[in-house]
């Protein structure tokens, strides 16, 4: 158990915090990469996301006259929630104090309030896009939430504890065990995770002005800084989803001590499970077309489906008399 | 008894018996035709590995051949049978309409849950490692069962059927390593029989009411029912 008045553990969980934010754009550079690579194109350097962010840095933000304060603070309020749910995930390293500030339906709830103020900034300005893509947002994330909490449920269950770290620690404790329900409950949760971080086949991440778009609906109104923040927190909710999927499924590798090879260890292995779920990612997207947005609700259906599933088959296979 | 017990490989069962619960979801989804035909050659085959499994964890070695007729039958030889019926009565692009799929996938939900508690008390009374997976053939017959209540197409009720019996034989397999060779090829063997013969009644249902929709079966009279009111109305003012 993590010793919470460790001043070295408080330090390595900001560490890890910074290293979790920075890496975000380069994990979707990685992504565009085996895209490109796949269809064809000529792709742009992996670091291509960090100098779009440098150059919206610097740039002006323009707001609109009918902009109110929710405009303004939206992109802080957004990032800064998103960065604190990034702290509380385990990324290369477990057990770390700041695991215990938050167990995993807090997580969800973080994430549902920077969803909720993303919407009021799209609703703000008073643009048909912007109410328009909150409104979708809002009806995706509705299927997709408790779908996701489903699954969660099923991980909880079994390793009986809401918290991501202890959840991790079990588990590593009980070695390599096929279980029908961490299946059905992993399937859920890429489904809902390609829907909430708005990929192919829910929402087309590269589209600038269809009639279809959701999240860049909603962050049409920005410029500059804001927009900088904002293209951030998407990048960040991504890596979120594609840490918890691979780190709570797939943990091993991760360090358990706070040694200097444990941590390199824990580093590499989560880049390179990071790296392989991204090569899954690119090629579903490749594979698939958008589909219309009326059969996005069917879509996370099957998703709620699959992590009940995943909790009966805990309880009837697993359990069992 | 909990999972963390078993050997690998009867984890590996419980995996694909989990499979075929989730097969048997898809074939509720399916609204084309072709699909569920598809989803059914998949359960099939399922089936038939997880008894190729019982049958190497168990040391049953006429449970190989059981799980060798299975795969011929019910992941080839039916479905291809089915595919051909359909392509040949041209209704392998339709799509179904099921009314309230929420409402039936809740409805199968809850079945599972149902067969689970009904199944519980089974359960105790078996030593087999594949114990726990009673509950899951069981909810695959009753599931089967739900198909062919929502369905109207006379083909996918025939597939829902074909699927409770999946259902009863890995029921069989998992509860006691099987039937009695005998008993199984006859029943393999009564199911094949059963798709040619629900083949050749296709047919006929079709020539007398130009379709496969089943709930024109109600019908008794051959004219249009609301015309027949109309008409009968006009008969009682005359009088």
């Amino acid at each position: 158990m993590a010793d919470y008045l460790n001043p070295q553990g408080w330090l390595l969980a900001l560490l890890q915090t910074l290293l979790f934010v920075a890496a975000a754009p380069l994990l979707v550079g990685w992504i565009r990469l085996l895209k490109a690579t796949l269809q064809n194109r000529r792709a742009a350097s992996p670091l291509q996301p960090y100098r779009d962010l440098i150059k919206l840095f610097g740039k002006e933000p323009v707001v609109a006259d009918t902009a109110s304060v929710i405009f303004r603070a939206a992109p802080y309020v957004v990032f800064s929630t998103t960065v604190v749910t990034a702290a509380v995930i385990p990324l290369i390293a477990v057990n770390l104090p700041t695991a215990a500030i938050a167990d995993v339906i807090v997580l969800v709830g973080f994430l549902a309030l920077a969803r909720f103020f993303l919407a009021l900034a799209g609703m703000d300005v008073g643009t048909a896009f912007g109410g328009m893509g909150a409104s979708r947002e809002m009806t995706i994330s509705s299927l997709g939430e408790p779908a996701m909490l489903m699954a969660i449920f099923t991980l909880t269950m079994t390793a009986q504890s809401t918290n991501i770290a202890h959840a991790i620690d079990f588990m590593l404790s009980s070695g390599f065990v096929l279980r029908p329900s961490f299946m059905f409950a992993l399937f859920g949760m890429l489904l809902v995770a390609v829907a909430e971080t708005g990929r192919i086949p829910v929402d087309n991440p590269t589209t600038h002005l269809e009639l279809t778009m959701l999240h860049e609906a909603m962050i049409l109104e920005y410029s500059g800084r804001h927009l900088a923040l904002m293209e951030w927190a998407a990048q960040l909710k991504l890596m979120i989803y594609g840490v918890l999927i691979v780190n709570v499924f797939l943990p091993w590798g991760i360090a358990t001590r706070l040694t200097p090879q444990a941590l390199l260890l824990g580093l590499v292995t989560v880049l390179v499970k990071l790296m392989a779920l991204a090569v899954v990612l690119a090629v579903a997207e490749t594979g698939l077309a958008k589909m219309r947005l009326f059969r996005a609700p069917e879509f996370l259906n099957l998703a709620f489906l699959l992590a009940l599933l995943g909790m009966l088959s805990h309880v009837i296979l697993e359990v069992g008399a | 008894m909990n999972i963390t017990h078993f050997t690998l490989q009867e984890q590996a069962i419980l995996i694909i018996a989990a499979l075929v619960l989730f097969s048997s979801f898809s074939l509720l989804a399916q609204t084309r035709i072709i699909s569920s035909i598809h989803a059914f050659a998949w359960q099939g085959a399922l089936v038939a590995a997880a008894t190729a499994l019982v049958a190497f964890v168990a040391n049953q070695h006429h449970l190989y051949i059981s799980a060798l007729l299975t795969l011929a039958l019910k992941a080839i030889l039916i479905p291809w049978i089915l595919h051909r019926l359909v392509v040949k009565l041209e209704i392998a692009r339709e799509v179904e309409t099921v009314v309230h799929p929420a409402l039936v996938m809740l409805g199968a939900a809850v079945l599972v849950a149902f067969s689970y508690y009904v199944a519980l008390p089974v359960e105790k009374l078996s030593l087999l490692a594949t114990r726990n997976t009673i509950a899951i053939s069981m909810s695959v017959v009753l599931l089967g069962m739900l198909m062919m209540v929502t369905r109207r197409q006379a083909v996918t009720q025939v597939v829902g059927f074909m699927s409770m019996e999946n259902g009863l034989f890995f029921a069989a397999v998992v509860s006691t390593h099987g039937m009695p060779m005998v008993v199984e090829l006859g029943v393999a063997f009564d199911v094949l029989v059963a798709t040619v013969i629900f083949g050749v009644f296709f047919f006929q249902i079709r020539e007398s009411i130009e379709s496969l929709d089943v709930d024109r079966l109600n019908r008794l009279a051959e004219t249009d029912e609301s015309a027949a009111v109309a008409e009968a109305d006009v008969a009682g003012e005359s009088e």
